[in-house]
């Protein structure tokens, strides 16, 4: 444990990726990292230094890295590809749909620094629309770790499954999530609360958020139950079809609404419960300013969230 | 397994995958049968000349492979796969057809053989540059040839390829360039210019040779020369349209299908 994390408590999510990177690595030698110069970013140094001929950096060039990773994966390798997501899934993502998700290769995809982890090098460095390019395409599994532990099973287990994987990690410092006898289990949401009055979908860096605004509600009265929904395209709908008989839904994510999990929770609620669903990310394109500044301006905040609740419940009629 | 047949017999092939592609093309009314025309004796070649493989293991991991990036022209990807063994001719007969496995762009998922899927340009080269590079990591010693367009250099990507494949001295990997110097809708030269397209590789750290592509023995002689320090660009000058008379040097061939007298026409003149 970091003196950071000592001291506050909160994880930087890529330390797991690549301490657990390491693990899987000298577990099964077909597995390789693949960057764009970003041997830093992804905090790759530990696996540079223990497999220096198992690192393929490719340089400043998003798509020809997604299609090495296509190769790598043809000529028997397991590529981690990992690279800053606004320009992994932005520059590469015809790649990713045709020589990824339609070839069907075994290639793991690792975005860094997803959302708006470079807040204030504005919206050319935000990832923001990641979800709604990638949850649309076939085959490709889109798993967003919550914490730390999230994140290291989520990369062992994309290790040893045979198909495409999108991983999509912050560096927004999260704490671990209090959850007894936690399963990680890819296409289940996990339930972090339980709740009656209405519930909180979140995913990745949100979760915790929606915990704290879970408090807040409690101490008006009101029960919220609060889901991890960390598989965004092979959604739970059992998790689903529970949060939607509380009658209200909130969904948050560091992510637009459009296309997102918002839209994927609508999606669901037309087709099977329509119930209110009140969606928090973000609207488009962000001003400049912090991580926490931007944070606050989109309510994507423990109070900003409870709000979203209660603006929830009182559509429901409650 | 390595099929090394004679010239004559690769030429022999050849002209049978042009008869039949023409007519998959022609059956379908779909098709691009220009571009089929200007890279079929280099697959020809290839899988009868110079590649390692074996049609009953399509996985064998030591294989030679040859990645289609001008993926549009399956008249010729699918009749040499076809002429090798990797899938029963009865499956041309459904080119393009509804439900058919033989799409109008390579799906490795359908069609034993085919190693990636392409269609989209300047897709084929980085993937053929990550399976040498496979191919390196792993120790195998394996050859990877990848064709693509000329008209497909135009896309970026390749020469991120270029630099990558260069750099890490991927001398297992041969990119053939079909130079027919007509793209879709007009020549290459007077769209966005290539030359000196040899220069140009030349200058990103590659060998680089000059080839009639429609002379099989000159195919075989360069495509299978042992490889260098450096990868390898064959430059494969060619006509799109090859070997009937009306389609030769024609743009509008690119996607252009036979009605039934050209249909007969070409027939008479690809014997």
């Amino acid at each position: 444990m970091s003196d950071a994390v000592a001291t506050t408590g909160l994880y930087d999510c890529r330390d797991a990726w690549a301490r657990t990177l390491v693990d899987v690595a000298a577990a099964d030698a077909r597995i390789v990292a693949v960057v764009n110069d970003s041997v830093g970013s992804s905090k790759l140094g530990a696996f540079q230094k223990a497999y220096p001929d198992r690192l393929v950096n490719v340089g400043i060039a998003e798509q020809v890295m997604v299609g090495v990773g296509a190769g790598l994966a043809n000529g028997g390798c397991i590529p981690f590809v990992s690279a800053a997501s606004c320009f992994l899934t932005g520059r590469a993502l015809e790649q990713i749909k045709a020589d990824v998700a339609y070839a069907n290769f075994n290639v793991k995809l690792v975005g860094q620094s997803s959302g708006i982890a470079y807040a204030e090098l504005g919206p050319t460095h935000h990832s923001i629309e990641d979800f709604a390019w990638l949850r649309p395409l076939d085959r490709i599994t889109v798993i967003v770790p919550a914490d730390p532990w999230e994140v290291e099973q989520a990369v062992r287990w994309a290790a040893v499954h045979e198909g495409p994987v999108y991983i999509r990690l912050s560096r927004m410092p999260v704490p671990m999530l209090d959850v007894p006898d936690r399963v990680f289990c890819v296409g289940r949401a996990e339930l972090v609360r339980a709740g009656s009055d209405v519930a909180i979908i979140g995913c990745g860096t949100t979760v915790h958020l929606a915990v704290k605004a879970a408090d807040l509600l409690e101490a008006q009265g009101i029960s919220a139950r609060v889901l991890n929904m960390s598989t965004l395209n092979t959604l739970d709908e059992e998790a689903l079809h529970a949060a939607a008989a509380t009658g209200a839904i909130v969904t948050v994510e560091e992510a637009c609404v459009r296309g997102g999990l918002g839209g994927a929770v609508a999606e669901f609620t037309a087709s099977h419960r329509p119930v209110p669903v009140e969606r928090l990310g973000f609207q488009g394109f962000q001003p400049t300013g912090s991580l926490d500044y931007l944070f606050q301006i989109n309510d994507l905040t423990p109070e900003g969230i409870s709000a979203a609740a209660l603006r929830a419940l009182k559509r429901a009629g409650r | 397994m390595s099929m090394n047949d004679p010239i004559p017999a690769i030429q022999a092939r050849a002209l049978w995958m042009r008869r039949t592609a023409f007519a998959m093309v022609h059956r379908a009314q779909l098709g691009h049968p220009g571009g089929d025309f200007s890279a079929i004796d280099i697959l020809a070649a290839l899988y009868f000349g110079v590649m390692t493989h074996d049609p009953a293991r399509p996985d064998w991991a030591d294989r030679d492979r040859f990645v289609m990036s001008k993926g549009h022209a399956t008249g010729a990807i699918y009749t040499a796969l076809c002429a090798a063994g990797y899938f029963p001719e009865s499956w041309l007969d459904t080119y393009m057809g509804n439900g058919s496995l033989l799409n109008g762009h390579p799906n490795r998922n359908y069609v034993p053989g085919v190693e990636t899927n392409t269609g989209p340009l300047g897709h084929g080269f980085p993937v053929a540059t990550g399976i040498a590079m496979a191919g390196k990591i792993r120790g195998t010693s394996y050859r990877t040839f990848v064709l693509t367009g000329d008209g497909e250099q135009q896309e970026g990507s390749n020469w991120e390829a270029a630099m990558v494949a260069a750099h890490a001295k991927l001398n297992r990997l041969t990119l053939i360039i079909d130079r027919n110097r007509l793209q879709q809708g007009a020549g290459t030269e007077e769209t966005s210019g290539l030359d000196p397209l040899d220069q140009k590789y030349a200058a990103f750290g590659w060998d680089v040779a000059m080839v009639d592509g429609h002379d099989i023995a000159a195919l075989v002689a360069v495509l299978g020369a042992d490889p260098g320090d450096r990868p390898r660009c064959i430059i494969a000058n060619t006509v799109k349209g090859k070997g009937v008379s009306f389609m030769e040097h024609q743009a509008k061939w690119h996607h252009g299908v036979p009605n039934d007298a050209q249909y007969a026409q070409a027939m008479q003149e690809l014997v």
